[in-house]
């Protein structure tokens, strides 16, 4: 079985250099112990898909195509699932992962201006990471919390009835969350 | 076994039925644009929407079960009104190029549109990004067309498996394609052909090769030859509305010759020719396993389906040395002809322009592998498909049906029953029995009227045994030895046999793989549209086509006989290891 190396996730390997990060390979190694777990499970592309994106930050090619081998799905099939979902990346995505709720419920409550409000703050569009790979910007459709509606996600944190005026606030917290890590470590 | 009503006329159906099987048992039309015969429906296009009494809202005929009892309209206003609202949207975002479209004559959307009466299109505004593929030598694909329908994604993973499409992004973005919506060359993809011959648009075509033959044959310095697969004889037909598996031999010549081809020739020949070597090989390698109990790769497989070989060489190539080294009757025949035809006329390789006729895009791609210039120059030049020979035929303005029969030129347009049966899966099996059985007993193969009766036809794998007595002095170590033989058709079942070879749980000696599902007479690059009804015709068609004639097996063949005496000297001698035989290597299948 063809185990291809996985290029250096360069955000958090040389940002971090620390001794907590696994190394790729150590990563590859947990990927392909969760697969052997799916061994005889049919259908189960999709969490692992989500362990690799967990792993690795985001889904770069050569996993991808390590997942294809291994599991025996084309990859065009598994590309084809990834992108068909805008829960999966394929570029490196910032520490805080911010994904704005389009959902019915949210688009009509103001979600688009929250989406607009969030752009505009960290000077991303949709799909993007901000420069300092603080912040990854997203749309999801829907995150099942539509009493809470407009709502958006940070990391795994809900936010609800977010209101545009205080996203700048929103985000300052997260990015004084990393400067706080980041002094602890230094 | 449940009672249903269709259009109120009552019908008995099998249990596991859908409402397409039942409606299509009572003569009933319903229009299909996903739906894939023999597999399992996805009901994603919509078109076969039908009326079922007391549902909410209309279903997918395709995809849904009958029910005893079950009352279904398929021709009323609301039936009508959804399934014109479905084909307009699809019509909304379609860039047919209508106009000029080479489906424009049996494109399957454009019959739909107009037999729902649809006269415009309501549905205005953006349009998708379009993207034309020109990536492979074979194949063309232009997104603009595309109507995701989907059947190629099926019949790329499903029949041949090899999934290198499949639909990438979602809703509106969607497009059919390889991983990323790369291109055709970025993936594994066996240029087989069989989305392009499924396609009910244009969205898939073979690279279009017309011109440059006709640029060819009106080039004075050229001589240009032409060969025929033998599988083009029984399908060129339905391009001239002849009922599949209408035999038109005489015509096809009579139409190559009012084209311009300096001599018309059979791929046959060569046909005939690899049973010789393939044959000796097969023989050659029994012995090394059986008398000198040496290693030796077996069981053998055949090479002459270039889809095939780069199946192997991508998703098999632990295999590689159990193919067969023999070129196909394609290319051995290009070789031939520019060094054998060539210097008996006296022409020079380079003069010489040598055209395929061939059921199959993956033929194109064949051709121009570095490994086939054993003239020293590109053997083959062009090959074009069944259907763009129905094209060219017609663009020349030539009368067809009215043709007179033509017979093929000599020497490398004689052949024998042999020959014509490898359009044929289990053919090329049944051929090469027919040689060696006689060969090694002195004795005429046995099977009735020189056939195999179980490894013909479509199940996807087929075996057979025999065992063999009164052997010949030469031979004698065959003596009692049980031959066994498979033959696959359709990659996945390929895929399936090498499986349990791998496996330890399947043994053979020899075995025939063919690309397409029921041989080259289901090739990528025959007439459309193609099912199993079809398939059988043109199979039966190229039976009958071998039962006419009097040589019925390969080594009979005069002029290969003479070829061998001439030039080649022996099977698998020196020359025949030049110009006949080749070499694989392993592909990178991500």
């Amino acid at each position: 079985m063809n185990t291809q190396a996985v290029k250096p996730q360069d955000s958090k390997s040389s940002s971090a250099g620390c001794v907590c990060q696994p190394t790729e390979e150590e990563m590859l190694r947990s990927l392909d112990a969760v697969i052997d777990g799916f061994a005889k499970t049919d259908g189960a592309l999709i969490p692992i898909l989500q362990t690799a994106q967990n792993l690795f930050g985001y889904l770069p090619k050569t996993v991808l195509k390590h997942i294809s081998l291994r599991l025996k799905i084309p990859y065009s099939e598994v590309t084809g699932v990834v992108t068909f979902y805008s829960f999966f990346s394929t570029v490196p995505r910032g520490k805080h992962v911010v994904r704005v709720c389009l959902g019915t419920a949210c688009y009509v409550r103001g979600g688009k201006e929250v989406l607009e409000a969030f752009k505009k703050n960290l000077k991303i569009n949709v799909g993007e990471t901000t420069p300092d790979r603080m912040f990854s910007l997203e749309v999801g459709r829907c995150f099942g919390a539509c009493g809470l509606a407009p709502v958006a996600m940070i990391n795994d944190d809900v936010h609800q009835r977010v209101k545009s005026a205080k996203i700048r606030d929103l985000i300052s917290q997260y990015q004084r969350e990393g400067e706080d890590v980041k002094e602890a470590r230094s | 076994m449940p009672k249903i009503f269709v259009n109120n006329k009552e019908v008995e159906v099998a249990a596991n039925a859908t409402i397409l099987d039942a409606a299509r048992l009572v003569g009933v039309q319903i229009p299909t644009l996903c739906y894939y015969e023999g597999k399992a429906p996805i009901g994603a296009c919509r078109v076969c929407l039908v009326e079922v009494e007391g549902a909410r809202t209309l279903v997918a005929s395709c995809s849904t079960p009958v029910i005893d009892g079950m009352k279904i309209h398929t021709n009323n206003q609301r039936v009508r009104e959804a399934r014109r609202t479905v084909v307009e949207l699809i019509l909304s975002e379609h860039e047919g190029s209508c106009q000029y479209c080479t489906r424009s004559e049996d494109c399957e959307l454009k019959e739909i549109a107009s037999h729902l009466g649809i006269e415009d299109i309501h549905y205005k505004g953006e349009k998708p990004v379009v993207h034309f593929d020109n990536s492979t030598p074979a194949l063309v694909r232009d997104s603009g067309k595309c109507i995701k329908c989907r059947r190629c994604v099926t019949v790329c993973a499903e029949v041949q498996g090899v999934g290198a499409l499949f639909p990438q992004n979602r809703g509106y973005k969607t497009m059919i394609g390889p991983a990323f919506a790369m291109d055709l060359d970025s993936v594994a993809c066996v240029q087989c052909g069989q989305c392009a011959a499924i396609c009910p648009v244009g969205a898939i075509q073979e690279k279009n090769d017309i011109d440059k033959v006709w640029a060819a044959l009106e080039d004075k310095t050229k001589h240009v030859v032409v060969q025929t697969a033998p599988a083009i004889r029984a399908a060129l037909g339905e391009c001239f509305d002849y009922p599949p598996g209408t035999l038109v031999t005489g015509k096809m010549v009579t139409a190559l010759r009012r084209i311009g081809f300096h001599s018309v020739f059979d791929t046959n020949f060569t046909a005939d020719l690899t049973i010789i070597e393939e044959g000796t090989e097969l023989l050659m390698r029994l012995k090394k396993a059986l008398v000198e109990k040496q290693p030796v790769s077996l069981p053998m497989f055949t090479s002459c389906s270039p889809g095939w070989i780069k199946f192997a060489e991508y998703y098999y190539p632990e295999f590689l040395p159990n193919l067969s080294s023999c070129k196909s009757p394609q290319q051995m025949f290009g070789a031939l002809a520019k060094t054998y035809y060539a210097t008996q006329n006296g022409i020079k390789p380079e003069d010489m322009v040598v055209v395929s006729i061939m059921p199959c895009t993956a033929k194109k791609f064949e051709a121009q592998r570095p490994e086939m210039n054993s003239s020293g120059v590109q053997d083959v030049d062009y090959v074009l498909t069944t259907r763009e020979l129905g094209f060219m035929i017609e663009s020349a303005g030539i009368d067809f049906r009215n043709l007179e029969d033509g017979t093929m030129d000599s020497p490398l347009g004689i052949s024998t029953g042999a020959a014509d049966i490898f359009a044929n899966t289990g053919g090329v099996m049944e051929a090469a029995l027919r040689t060696v059985y006689e060969l090694v007993t002195g004795r005429e193969f046995p099977g009735a009227d020189l056939r195999l009766g179980p490894v013909e036809g479509l199940a996807g794998i087929k075996a057979a045994s025999l065992v063999i007595t009164g052997t010949v002095p030469e031979w004698s170590f065959l003596e009692n030895v049980e031959v066994k033989v498979a033959v696959a058709h359709g990659l996945a079942n390929a895929a399936n046999l090498l499986d349990q070879i791998k496996a330890g749980k399947a043994n053979y000696h020899f075995i025939e793989v063919m690309t397409c599902t029921g041989g080259c007479i289901g090739g990528g690059g025959q007439p459309r549209y193609t099912d199993d009804s079809v398939r059988m015709a043109r199979i039966n068609a190229i039976y009958e086509e071998d039962a006419g004639k009097k040589l019925r097996k390969s080594h009979t063949n005069p002029q290969v006989k003479k070829l061998y005496d001439e030039f080649l000297k022996k099977p698998l001698g020196e020359k025949s290891h030049h110009l006949l035989h080749t070499h694989y290597h392993e592909r990178d299948k991500n």
